[in-house]
């Protein structure tokens, strides 16, 4: 029973309710670090592991606001923590990855305002998941993440060198690839799982 | 109402707030990673155009490797040495002893070579070199004056001349090794600043094919080496070779060539005096031999 909910849960993030096929959030650095798929992989992980500390982290947190009656501050509590959380995350990446840290340059502390990770602990309120729930969600959520920002930036590398109508070249084609892509995974959305 | 709520509010999300700050202060300690306080101080000495010139990706990459010990505190040619200096006091080395260099480009060939079509392509040395087997000049070695060199300067140190060869501005030229790289007939070469008397010509063909392709070019006759006092000058593969280490700027050679390929070029007045004092001397050498065998046989 635990298993199937979780297996639910996990093919729901990855595919049928794909952040950002789906649900489309964490836009921002879907198309700002998709041009290399190097770079798309590790902004794709560092996603993964802030989502999956944040369900954690903001699962205590809402218990304590909504102990206290304050469940109306959970957007402000779990930016913060969001926001610590990435700070944390960088540090530690220039400790110990510096390679990675300088890859993702820019866009890792724009994952602070990745509406994924704070769409995630919102979510994960919203369908009153407990804690092993809560953290599968966030991992898949990121692995779901991950997926559609690793296949666009395999389709942008290509579209990069083949020949597009001068009023297309760049940012507008990658728009419609991403939205062909999104069509493509609205085909999951009949995914049943029992 | 219940007004307590707004101060729970406040104190739950300040706590929050006090409890993170303390952990990213924390972590920020243990975390922590040094950056040399030396690498701006090597930075601000570096010529700062980003260049390329030392193989390092940008200044930055290149005042790492000089930290790192992996570069030499001269690898940033377009600093010059007084900033070469200032990074080895930066870094606790002795100066660097090493004279200015600049570039200079080996070929005086220009419309004095025989061009074999009129290039109308890309106005790109190498590409020029890739059409009909590289033969708009007739001269396999020669400057093709499209000016991919001018084109890879940074700072405006190189043009193609009036006669269409690229020269040097060898005050503005840093060195950098641009041009060097870009050069499809790696005509440009590294020469001291003080040097004043270059073979402008690279053709190692045979006399008699060189003359067919270029007015102006080496035949490698060996006029020049005959005429050196300081053992500087030296034909090496059909084409005259100048020793920057022993060659005293005296311009005889220049004086000698019969070509004028040699820089600086000879105007004809100087040629003739050349000549003369040539002849002369030979005439004297000549005198004092008969002289002296005079004074042999006399002896006998």
């Amino acid at each position: 029973m635990e298993f199937t909910t979780l297996l639910a849960i996990s093919l729901g993030a990855i595919l049928a309710n794909n952040f950002i096929f789906a649900q489309f959030l964490g836009i921002c650095p879907f198309l700002g670090v998709s041009k290399k798929i190097d770079t798309a992989v590790g902004m794709g992980a560092a996603v993964t592991f802030v989502m999956a500390l944040a369900s954690a982290f903001c699962f205590f947190i809402n218990k304590i606001l909504v102990d206290l009656n304050l469940a109306f501050m959970q957007t402000v509590a779990f930016i913060l923590v969001i926001a610590s959380l990435v700070q944390f995350v960088e540090m530690f990446l220039k400790k110990f990855i510096p390679t990675l840290y300088t890859a993702l340059g820019v866009y890792l502390p724009l994952i602070t305002t990745n509406c994924a990770v704070l769409g995630v602990a919102l979510l994960n309120v919203q369908n009153d998941y407990n804690f092993i729930e809560s953290v599968v969600y966030g991992i898949t959520g990121g692995l779901g993440f991950l997926l559609a920002i690793f296949l666009f930036a395999a389709v942008r590398e290509q579209t990069e060198f083949s020949e597009t109508p001068k009023a297309f070249e760049g940012f507008p084609i990658a728009l419609v690839t991403s939205g062909l892509i999104a069509l493509a995974f609205m085909g999951f959305s009949g995914l049943k799982v029992w | 109402m219940d007004y307590m709520i707004v101060v729970w509010a406040v104190v739950v999300l300040g706590a929050l707030a006090v409890i993170f700050g303390l952990v990213l202060a924390i972590a920020s300690k243990v975390f922590e990673v040094k950056v040399d306080e030396r690498l701006p101080l090597i930075l601000e000495c570096l010529a700062g155009a980003n260049c390329g010139g030392c193989g390092y990706p940008g200044c930055a990459g290149c005042a790492e490797a000089m930290l790192a010990g992996k570069a030499p505190v001269t690898a940033c040619a377009p600093a010059g040495p007084e900033n070469a200096a200032k990074i080895a006091a930066i870094l606790g080395m002795e100066a660097p002893s090493g004279e200015k260099m600049v570039a200079h480009v080996l070929c005086n060939g220009g419309t004095n070579a025989k061009k074999n079509f009129e290039y109308r392509g890309v106005n790109d040395c190498l590409a020029a070199t890739k059409v009909c087997g590289g033969s708009v000049l007739d001269c396999k070695y020669g400057c093709l004056g499209f000016g991919s060199c001018v084109a890879a300067c940074q700072f405006d140190a190189i043009h193609i001349g009036e006669n269409g060869a690229a020269v040097v501005d060898k005050e503005a030229c840093t060195n950098c090794g641009a041009c060097r790289e870009v050069c499809p007939r790696k005509l440009i070469v590294e020469v001291p600043y003080k040097q004043k008397v270059f073979v402008n010509c690279s053709n190692k063909d045979k006399g008699p094919a060189v003359t067919k392709v270029c007015a102006v070019s080496c035949i490698g006759c060996g006029m020049c080496e005959r005429t050196c006092k300081f053992d500087a000058i030296h034909v090496v593969n059909n084409v005259a070779v100048i020793d920057y280490a022993k060659c005293k700027n005296c311009t005889m050679c220049a004086k000698a060539c019969p070509k004028n390929a040699i820089e600086p070029i000879p105007t004809p007045e100087e040629k003739e005096k050349f000549k003369a004092a040539q002849k002369a001397a030979a005439e004297r050498k000549a005198a004092a031999a008969k002289a002296a065998a005079e004074a042999a046989a006399k002896a006998e």
